[in-house]
């Protein structure tokens, strides 16, 4: 659904490139997450997906198209991308703000169509968040605003979606639900790209792994692959251990110490 | 969160109409409703035929638009920059027209169609002043909206200095003149300039409107409004110029009227109006009652002077605003 091919993009100004040489692929009714230290080029892919980033060399191919010959309106119909940061300037009701997510879809002087209102309510009840429609944007909590604004994005209808760093400031219980509905909906058919700082919870839920390092593919493949302590320890620079986590059996890190305590 | 009610909509604008009728009924010759009915289809005493055509008629139209415009520009650039506290003079629109004005008097004319096109060509080589100065700072096309605001600050700034060594060693009354033209004023409408300026407002008003949808997903911030379809770098940019050139528009035609294009557009979202596209449209009705009553007090509260309109809109908003100021969030 969403592929990259030897992606190469250059920040202006800076001396090495930020994604160097990245191939991966997305494909339907999968979770497909893109895990690395900060810094290494994760953003950037989204960046270059929502077009706020030229490629240097390489392709972006979605749905079978090349990016550079979709318009901004036909990527939104293809991919719903939940970017890291996002805040309505004027407080809205969450029914409101998830009815944005049909922007897309709508026409200039149009008002919203019985299909749009279906759109709208399946977001809603899917992410779980429809006691919360009458409420103002800037009064929920952080947990309730980022399954929010996975329900704006599910509201697009696009068959791709994408989460930028979904768990951030969130407490377990939330970063679980997230991953849950993540999971959920990729079995439903959706191709899910997941860029995240949480190793151990990606690979618990992810069906492919992409470890970037400093713009390249360190590892890719299932988590059992990925996640070996011998490229984990290079890439974050830090020495560590992997287990399997005894709850769900999938292998998981341990950092430790650097002096023993 | 309040919500709009469809009935809002038809009680706006009676009211708009209501604004309207008294405007051209109050002054020094006070008429009745049924004169004013009289007067507008041509019947009636040829003294309210000639009050009603030819002298309240075209100025209550001009304050209307005027209102109208302020209003649409400042809900545009609030949504699109992100800030409650945008306005539509932000991005050099007001200095640049006071800078055209003020050569246009320096220069000897005092003619009112010489001197709107000096203002009108004033804001918009300040605004496409600003616009480029952010562009050159970086952030693209887009710019960032912080350096954007920095260089309208910094634009009006200049005009200010230069509007003042302009006027340092002037006439005295070429001063006054042009102080009165920087307060605002509506008391040399005329139909032409009313048609005028609604032809500019249908223009480039109608654009503002009909891309509602990129304010809307603007006002989430650039990467979200891009992951909505929207074209950032081109949809921004356009949007500043179509707001600057309603707002220039409206200075070339009756000055300098603050608080409208700031207010107004508070005002509607807290009647639970959120959608750019009913924001804008309720804003430019609103706005248009705003200013037909703000100049309507300006004839009448202490004749035969007349108040500069743009201290009359902030006289009756202020408190106003200030008794809604709980219920606004920006």
């Amino acid at each position: 659904m969403i592929e990259f091919r030897d992606a190469v993009v250059r920040y202006h100004g800076a001396p090495s490139p930020a994604v160097n040489g990245v191939s991966l692929q997305c494909p339907a009714a999968q979770v497909t997450a893109v895990v690395g230290p900060n810094g290494s080029g994760k953003s950037t892919l989204v960046r270059v997906l929502l077009g706020r980033q030229p490629l240097a060399a390489g392709t972006l191919h979605v749905d079978g198209t090349d990016r550079r010959q979709l318009s901004q309106r036909a990527l939104a119909r293809l991919v719903a991308i939940v970017p890291q940061r996002e805040e309505p300037a004027f407080p809205m009701t969450v029914r409101e703000y998830v009815a944005l997510g049909r922007l897309p879809h709508s026409g200039a002087w149009r008002a919203e169509t019985p299909g749009d209102r279906d759109a709208v309510a399946r977001a809603l009840t899917r992410t779980g968040v429809e006691d919360l429609h009458a409420r103002p944007t800037d009064e929920l909590s952080g947990g309730e605003w980022q399954r929010v604004r996975v329900a704006r994005a599910l509201a697009q209808d696009a068959p791709a979606l994408v989460l930028d760093e979904p768990t951030t400031f969130l407490d377990v219980g939330h970063e679980m639900a997230l991953f849950e509905l993540a999971s959920t909906l990729a079995r439903g058919g959706l191709a899910v790209l997941l860029v995240s700082h949480q190793l151990n919870l990606v690979a618990r839920f992810a069906d492919t792994m992409v470890l970037l390092e400093r713009g390249r593919v360190a590892a890719a493949g299932p988590p059992d692959a990925v996640m070996s302590a011998r490229v984990l320890e290079a890439v974050y620079e830090w020495p560590l251990v992997v287990i399997r986590d005894p709850a769900s059996g999938a292998p998981a890190v341990v950092p430790l110490r650097r002096s023993p305590s | 969160m309040i919500a709009h009610r469809a009935w809002h909509w038809p009680a706006a604008v009676a009211v708009l109409l209501l604004a309207a009728a008294l405007g051209i009924a109050f002054g020094t010759v006070r008429l009745s409703l049924a004169e004013v009915m009289a007067g507008a289809v041509g019947t009636g005493d040829p003294l309210h035929v000639t009050i009603v055509q030819a002298l309240r008629g075209p100025r209550v139209l001009l304050a209307a638009l005027v209102g109208a415009g302020l209003a649409m520009s400042g809900a545009s650039l609030q949504g699109v920059l992100r800030n409650g506290l945008a306005e539509p003079y932000l991005l050099g629109v007001s200095g640049g027209a006071a800078v055209g004005a003020v050569l246009a008097y320096a220069a000897g004319y005092s003619g009112y169609g010489l001197l709107a096109v000096a203002a009108f060509a004033g804001s918009l080589t300040a605004v496409g002043a600003t616009v480029l100065a952010a562009r050159a700072a970086g952030h693209g096309a887009r710019g960032d909206p912080r350096t954007l605001l920095m260089a309208g600050v910094v634009v009006g700034a200049f005009a200010n200095a230069a509007i003042m060594i302009a006027l340092a060693n002037a006439p005295g009354n070429t001063v006054r003149s042009a102080l009165w033209w920087m307060m605002g004023s509506a008391s040399d409408a005329t139909w032409a300039t009313g048609a005028a300026l609604a032809l500019m407002l249908s223009v480039a008003g109608g654009a503002l409107v009909a891309g509602a949808r990129d304010i809307d997903a603007l006002a989430l911030g650039d990467e979200a409004a891009a992951a909505l379809g929207v074209d950032v770098d081109r949809a921004a940019p356009r949007i500043y110029l179509l707001a600057s050139l309603v707002a220039a528009a409206t200075v070339a035609a009756v000055g300098l009227v603050g608080f409208v294009g700031l207010i107004v557009p508070h005002l509607v979202r807290a009647a639970g109006i959120r959608r750019h596209r009913a924001l804008l449209l309720a804003a430019a009705i609103v706005g248009a009652t705003l200013v037909i009553a703000a100049d309507t007090v300006a004839r009448v509260a202490l004749p035969p002077a007349e108040l500069p309109l743009g201290a009359v809109t902030a006289i009756l908003g202020v408190p106003f605003f200030l008794a809604q100021l709980r219920r606004f969030r920006a």
